[in-house]
Order: structure tokens, then sequence, then C-alpha cells
């Protein structure tokens, strides 16, 4: 088996130009199944891009992606039901219940024993009181939960998150954290995590992908990323890497 | 894994029937919806109804071809509606800032869109019912009457209605809400190059051959034929429904084109204007 084909996510000097500007310049990594990884970066690092090509929305202009084995987006009918994503950028449609956007997503999904499914999501993410109310009507803590239940509903083996704790509380931002932790024990899933919250990295990602102006600055495990950076915390690394210092004086 | 699956191919009904599911809880959910989907034809069908009342009390023609004018009217609505109906669907999708779900989920463009085709059908008989009633009430002009005549104008009228859905559509996804007015405003063009109140005969020899290119002007007249001379052309309609495969297939190719185009560009990432 080659090294694409054994990876959950694979990607191969991926580049993608908006108009001869590069959004996406050249980056090459791959994923192990089960693992968490965090992508890094400023705003318009490349982060969203990146991930919109793994989920096979956006066309790479050169290079390759594959997700489990498949080569997206060409092949991505082969894979997408066994992958999903959570962003706070796209919503659920706000006039549909809770239940019925889920039962929903659950037939495109083909999910199996969908009123069992859904009853026990709601249960482990505390929605069952709000299956019946319009999605619209609950607050942006309850709408992350009902995007983080969508996600999970078809037991993804990828999951993609793009600021899967954007704009909540720190109560409810540490709850998702526990749940996308204990998600990933129970199913071994595949988790690629884009965030700008270096906490929340540091806790989940066993990996992190650092992105600059489209291109992967730093790829490493946390305590390595903090040893070589000689710094306390990832914010101080990202930090570094934001303003251009380089790894041996941010070290010295 | 099959080619066919990689192509994306492999048709699930089960998918489409999810789809349609959800435009349901949509529509059903709100009365305004509901009510907006009788009310431009109702208040239409009225105007033109009592117009044609007017003129046939003082010309002798219309007095002899009594419905022409409702039966226009009527018939505008199946396309005009099947259409819009198709495309409201669509932009509920892009309202909602749920197209980003859709798109990353199994859901297949074509199943996708069979789904909106339903969904405008449905839509079109929520409000097409009612209206054809309140025809027969007002004036006495019974559009079921038409027998199979009715369901040859439908089939064609309904067909370039998804036509124009589909390639509105594909614009949708490839330039974002800011091809929105196309939704509401394409099928406008129709009105006066399909001779929806008029005979073809009517338009300069240069623009009559538009017309013919397009299969609602077939059905028109063959409405005219119809209610005016009581002959039933089969031969427009076999004629109207060649153009409709044509105007489809084309309408199809459109779409996967502009699909392909805005994964390119990137556009589904950003559907906003």
């Amino acid at each position: 088996m080659d090294a694409q084909n054994a990876s959950a996510i694979a990607v191969d000097q991926l580049v993608k130009r908006y108009k001869g500007v590069a959004a996406v310049d050249g980056i090459t990594f791959s994923l192990a199944p089960g693992s968490v990884t965090g992508l890094l970066g400023g705003n318009g690092a490349g982060k969203t891009t990146t991930i919109a090509m793994i989920m096979g929305l956006v066309t790479p202009t050169s290079g390759t992606v594959t997700v489990l084995g498949a080569d997206m987006p060409r092949q991505r009918y082969r894979v997408l039901h066994r992958m999903n994503f959570e962003s706070p950028y796209v919503d659920m449609p706000m006039r549909l219940t809770v239940g019925q956007n889920l039962s929903v997503f659950a037939q495109l999904y083909a999910v199996p024993d969908i009123d069992r499914r859904i009853a026990r999501l709601a249960a482990d993410l505390d929605l069952t009181e709000f299956l019946d109310r319009p999605t619209g009507k609950l607050s942006a803590g309850q709408k992350t939960r009902v995007s983080l239940a969508k996600a999970l509903l078809n037991k993804p083996e990828v999951l993609l998150l793009d600021e899967p704790t954007a704009s909540l509380d720190p109560d409810t931002a540490d709850w998702v954290r526990s749940h996308l932790e204990r998600y990933r024990a129970d199913e071994s899933a595949t988790l690629l995590l884009a965030s700008h919250n270096m906490g929340e990295v540091e806790r989940l990602c066993e990996r992190v992908i650092i992105m600059k102006k489209g291109r992967i600055e730093d790829d490493d495990t946390p305590q390595r990323l903090l040893a070589r950076y000689g710094r306390e915390t990832l914010e101080e690394v990202f930090l570094d890497v934001a303003r251009g210092r380089r790894q041996n004086e941010a070290a010295q | 894994m099959s080619s066919v699956s990689d192509s994306g191919m492999e048709f699930s009904f089960n998918r489409v029937a999810a789809m349609v599911r959800r435009y349901w809880y949509l529509l059903r959910s709100s009365w305004p919806r509901i009510l907006d989907l009788i009310y431009w034809p109702a208040v239409q069908m009225l105007m033109w109804g009592f117009l044609q009342v007017y003129i046939s009390q003082n010309a002798g023609f219309f007095a002899q071809a009594g419905g022409v004018f409702i039966g226009s009217v009527l018939l505008w609505d199946i396309l005009f509606r099947g259409q819009l109906g198709f495309s409201i669907s669509f932009l509920e999708e892009m309202y909602a800032r749920n197209l980003g779900n859709i798109m990353m989920s199994p859901l297949r463009p074509a199943e996708f869109l069979l789904a909106l085709m339903i969904m405008s059908m449905v839509r079109l008989l929520i409000g097409m019912i009612p209206v054809s009633l309140l025809a027969i009430a007002f004036f006495g002009f019974n559009l079921w009457a038409l027998g199979l005549a009715l369901a040859a104008f439908f089939a064609n009228l309904i067909l370039t209605s998804w036509s124009v859905g589909i390639f509105v559509a594909g614009l949708l996804l490839r330039n974002g809400l800011g091809a929105e007015s196309m939704a509401w405003t394409i099928m406008f063009l129709f009105l006066p190059l399909t001779c929806v109140y008029y005979p073809v005969a009517i338009l300069p020899g240069w623009l009559q051959y538009f017309a013919w290119a397009l299969p609602p002007t077939y059905v028109f007249e063959g409405m005219r034929a119809l209610v005016i001379d009581h002959v039933f052309r089969a031969d427009l309609m076999a004629q109207a429904f060649a153009f409709n495969i044509a105007l489809f297939a084309a309408a199809s190719f459109a779409f996967l084109k502009l699909l392909q185009s805005a994964r390119v560009q990137g556009s589904l990432l950003q559907t906003s204007e």
C-alpha cells in the first residue's frame, strides 16, 4: 500500500491560484488515520481553501488531494458519505426544526435507523429538548451543537472542522471540545481542525500545521514546536511565525 | 468502487426524497409562502379575464374566441411559475447559507435537480389548482376541459421552465447571489418572443425564426388553435417536445459546466453577492 492510500488525507504539492494570486502555494502533508491535526494560520493563510479542496468544493490548480484513497474532487462521491464537516460559516435552514434538519441530512447520508441515531446524538449533545424547535430560534451555542450533530450523523471517518468553537462562550466551547475528544476516541476518526484558538489546538491536536501566505511554515507536534521556538504557549509560537521571526531567533 | 460512482452518476431516489422533504418542511412552515403561490396567478387571471370580457362585448372576433386570454394567462403562469418554483427552492439554499452543507453531502447534481423539479411541480399545483377553479367561477373558462391537450401543453411548458431553472441554478452557483435577478426576470424574455397573447404571424418575419426556436411558442399557438378553431395540433406539440429535449440537454450541460467552473473559481465557498 502506498503512502497516499495508507493516509486518511494526503495532500501533495497542492496549489490554488485565483487570478494568478496563490491562495495555497505548493503544500504537502498527510494525516494518519485516527489522528487529530490542527491547521493554524492568520487570516488569508490558506486554511479554508485547503479544507475546501480536501472536501472537493474547490478544484486545485495543480497538485493532488486524496481522502480515504479517493482523488478529490474527481472521485468525491466515493467518499463523501464517509466524511463530514462543521463550520460556523455554513448554516442549517432556520425555519426547519432541529429534528427536521437532522432527519433530512441523515437521509442524504443514508444513515441507517435515522430516528435512533438522532435520538442518540440529541442525548449526547444535550439537544433533546430542542428537536421540535425551529433552528433559527436557537442560541449560537445551541446552533453550533446542532451543526456538530449534523457533522456526526454519519459517524464520519474523516471530520473537517473550520473554527468549530468560533463565537462560542468558554463553557460551550469547552463542552464542544470534550465531545470532539470523545468522538475521536470512540470512532478512531481522523480530525482536521482549522482554528485561531491556540488553547483549543493545544488541547485537541497531536500535530500542528502552521500556514502563512499559502505555504506551510512549520509542521510538528505541539510539544516539539514549543521546544523549537523556546516558547511556553502555541500562541507565542503562532505570533513568532506570523511576524516572521525565525525559529532559532525565537529560541534565543 | 465503480467508475459510475466516481463520476457521480449513481442515482438515489432516497436522497431526492430527502431534499423534497426539506423544501416541503420549509413551504408548510410559512403561510405567506403558500399564499404567494396563489396570489399573483389569481390577480393575473382576474385582470386578463375581465379585460377579455370587456373586449368580447365590443368585438365580434373575441366574442367567438372566448377563453383565449384566460387560457394564455393560465398557460403562461405554468411556464413562469414552474421556473420560479424551481429557482426559488434553489435560492432558499443560498439565503439559508446551506449550500455548503448540500454540496459537501453525497447528493448528486442530478438528484438535486430532480428534487427541485418535483418542488417546482408541487408549488405550481398549489398555485394553479385554486386559480383554475376561480377561472371557472368567474368566467366559465374550464382549463381542465382541455383534457389531453392540457396534458400536452403542461408537459411542454413545465419542461421548458425546468430547463430555464436549471440554467439559472448554474448561473447562481457560478456567480452567487449577484445573479439572483436572473431568477426573477429571465422568463420575461419569453413573454414577447413565445407569443403568449398574440399569434406568431404578428411578429416581423426575421423574429419569427427566433420565436419558432422556443418550445412554448408551439404551445401557445396550439392553445389558440384549440380554443378558436377547435383543432388539437399534435404536430405542434411534437415539435415543441423535440425542441424541449434539445433545450433540456443544453441546460443540463450548461449547469454541469457552470458547476465545474464554480469549483475552479471557488464560488461554492462564497455564494453571497
